[in-house]
């Protein structure tokens, strides 16, 4: 089944992906792809974009128009895109550091429009393509390059971050939950309006290792450990949820104001009902 | 229509309009704001976008993005908004996307005074993104010139698939001259992209000769190439071969070379039996063509040389002038900039005298009648 989508949605001259061994993004890749054969995608008529990292190597290999853009602002490349093609479907990858540090301002902008695009953000924990320094979603006390004493910052919390914002739909999955993964991508991809989607994924070579992670299997049973579905979080303590993140569809608003549909409207007024 | 009093802010965004302008994208800043405002107001009634972005880096980005989607876009900013949007201007030139920036000069470093003309961004246009680049940009000085310059810099940004940068100051921004827009003529017609091949597998929209640009089709419409700002192949594939490589940095120097006759554009005039000639350009230029006119009039033989083509700067022309006269004025309202590309160009035996404009004024007129007399007498 994968062989099969494989072949249908990456471009095979392109692989083998540059991706270390044991990293979660290839799994995440895999899971985009179960999504893009569920939800029909048509590939001609979508863009995927991506900003700089491990996480932003993906566009090369989808078979798709895709842009590699600058660190940190595929979304506002994605936004200018999406308002002048109402008829493509815009889905932006990115990692942590690059969607939330350099990225921050274009991320909560980009959820406070709602505007028609799907953000998926591979969270390694972890800048990984310049070899391991702190990122914003690095945990308080763990150990980087630049963090060489542990991190003396707190990690951001993506989901409530897109939540305040105002974005109508957010997910978190994990890479050991890659059925989740699917269903959320796919869900996510569906979604009239801002969809974010987070993925925590493993970063065995620069994070795992200095992090007291044997091996990738390890850190995948940590975020197994860790993960708590959404309904069972809503009998849950924030004590308990101490330490824990919660998986599944966070939120998921109607889709009523998405920013596109509003410029539309404003033009049709104008030009009399044509476009 | 007939005359209407208009700011050159205004003007710009009336040219940009009829050169088919869709997407505006930015961040307001002192002195360009108007043209924004005015965008907002006008885009959406010729089926256009408007957007206010969070700041003037995600403004070039969102306009990068809308046009790879296939549309006209612009941005404009001033000095400081100009210093952010330089990575992704970096990034236009490489992946080679049509993109206006138009770069309303104020006072800086730094804030500066936000309302006081200038001309110190000239050399930023020319290098602030990093990186091997070339750079086209075009400087009007009057209302009107606004209008036909933002046209110009629409068609040659489509030509050579690049970025091109409209350089105004506070003055010629804000300065407000009768013009009747729907009887200038001349006005340039901008080229479509294309035409693309029917076949749309394997399109290589970077397959093009050493002195041409690359032709994009709009995204998402079953051409399935990838865009990036790393060294790239012709299918727009991350490379790190070192002959494609230069191949690459070269081609993006030498799509701009080829045209290099064709994209200059200067006001020459009186220059013919001239002893000294002045070289200034925007609204200095309007000082400096009072103080000529002034100075013929006791029938003193100055000359006056405006590049409009400010990038790349016309060096041939103002070379062949160097070998008749043994003086040249530059006035410009900076410590000197444009005069390092004036030294550059001349001959050996002609002097070069440079007027600093650095109070946050217009340079006056008799200012420049000054200094011709006196560069004269000696």
């Amino acid at each position: 089944m994968i062989g099969e989508l494989v072949k249908r949605y990456l471009r095979m001259d392109r692989l083998p992906h540059m991706w270390c061994p044991g990293c979660g993004h290839g799994i995440a890749l895999g899971a985009l792809l179960r999504a893009f054969d569920r939800v029909k995608i048509d590939k001609d008529r979508t863009v995927i974009l991506s900003g700089i990292g491990c996480a932003s190597r993906v566009v090369g290999y989808l078979d798709f128009s895709t842009v590699h853009t600058t660190h940190g602002r595929a979304l506002a490349f994605a936004t200018g895109l999406r308002l002048v093609r109402d008829d493509v479907k815009v889905i932006v990858i990115m990692g942590d550091g690059d969607a939330l540090a350099i990225g921050g301002n274009h991320f909560i902008h980009a959820c406070r429009r709602n505007i028609d695009i799907t953000a998926i953000v591979l969270n390694n924990q972890i800048y990984g393509m310049t070899g391991g320094q702190s990122s914003p979603t690095t945990p308080q006390s763990m150990l980087s390059t630049t963090t060489p004493y542990g991190n003396f910052a707190r990690a951001f919390d993506f989901c409530n971050l897109a939540i305040g914002a105002g974005a109508t739909y957010v997910a978190r999955a994990t890479t050991y939950h890659v059925s989740l993964m699917t269903e959320l991508y796919a869900s996510a991809i569906k979604h009239h309006g801002f969809s974010f989607v987070e993925t925590f994924t493993q970063c065995p070579v620069n994070y795992g290792r200095r992090n007291k992670f044997p091996d990738p299997a390890s850190m995948l049973k940590y975020m197994k450990d860790i993960s708590v579905p959404f309904k069972v979080a809503q009998n849950m303590g924030s004590d308990e949820l101490q330490g824990k993140i919660v998986i599944g569809e966070l939120i998921k608003e109607k889709e009523d104001v998405e920013l596109n549909k509003v410029v539309r409207e404003r033009i049709m007024k104008f030009r009399g009902g044509a476009q | 229509m007939s005359a209407k009093l208009i700011q050159g802010n205004e003007a710009v965004v009336y040219g940009a309009i009829k050169a088919g302008l869709k997407f505006f994208a930015g961040y307001p800043i002192t002195p360009s704001t108007e043209i924004a405002e005015m965008c907002a107001r006008d885009l959406p009634k010729v089926g256009g976008v408007f957007i206010q972005m969070e700041d003037e880096i995600s403004s070039i980005a969102a306009c990068i993005g809308a046009s790879l989607g296939g549309f006209r876009a612009m941005s404009a900013t001033s000095g400081p908004g100009f210093s952010l949007m330089q990575e992704n201007i970096g990034y236009a030139i490489m992946a080679e996307v049509s993109v206006i920036i138009v770069n309303v000069q104020r006072m800086g470093p730094s804030t500066g005074i936000a309302t006081a003309p200038s001309q110190s961004d000239y050399m930023q246009v020319r290098w602030g993104t990093h990186g091997d680049h070339p750079m086209v940009s075009f400087a009007p000085f009057s209302v009107e010139e606004c209008f036909t310059e933002v046209v110009r810099a629409f068609y040659w940004s489509e030509r050579i698939s690049s970025v091109v940068v409209l350089l105004l100051d506070e003055v010629v921004a804000h300065m407000r001259e009768g013009i009747d827009i729907d009887n200038i003529k001349d006005v340039v017609q901008i080229p479509e992209r294309g035409p693309f091949p029917e076949e749309k597998e394997g399109y290589r929209p970077y397959r093009v000769e050493i002195d041409k640009g690359a032709k994009l089709p709009p995204l998402g419409t079953g051409y399935r190439f990838n865009v990036t700002g790393l060294v790239h192949d012709e299918l727009g594939f991350p490379v790190e071969n070192p002959e494609k490589t230069e191949f690459l940095i070269k081609r993006l120097h030498n799509k701009v070379d080829a045209v290099e006759d064709e994209i200059t554009s200067y006001d020459e005039r009186y220059t013919e039996d001239a002893e000294v000639i002045v070289i200034s350009y925007g609204s200095v230029a309007r000082s400096s063509l009072r103080a000529v006119r002034e100075l013929r009039k006791n029938n003193v033989r100055v000359g006056f040389f405006r590049p409009i083509t400010v990038w790349p700067f016309p060096s041939k022309r103002v070379r062949e002038l160097s070998k008749n006269v043994k003086n040249i004025i530059v006035a410009e309202m900076s410590m000197g900039q444009m005069v390092l590309e004036v030294r550059r160009s001349i001959v050996e035996n002609c002097n070069v005298t440079l007027i600093q404009g650095i109070k946050g004024e217009l340079i006056t007129p008799d200012i420049i009648y000054n200094t011709v007399n006196e560069v004269i007498s000696k």
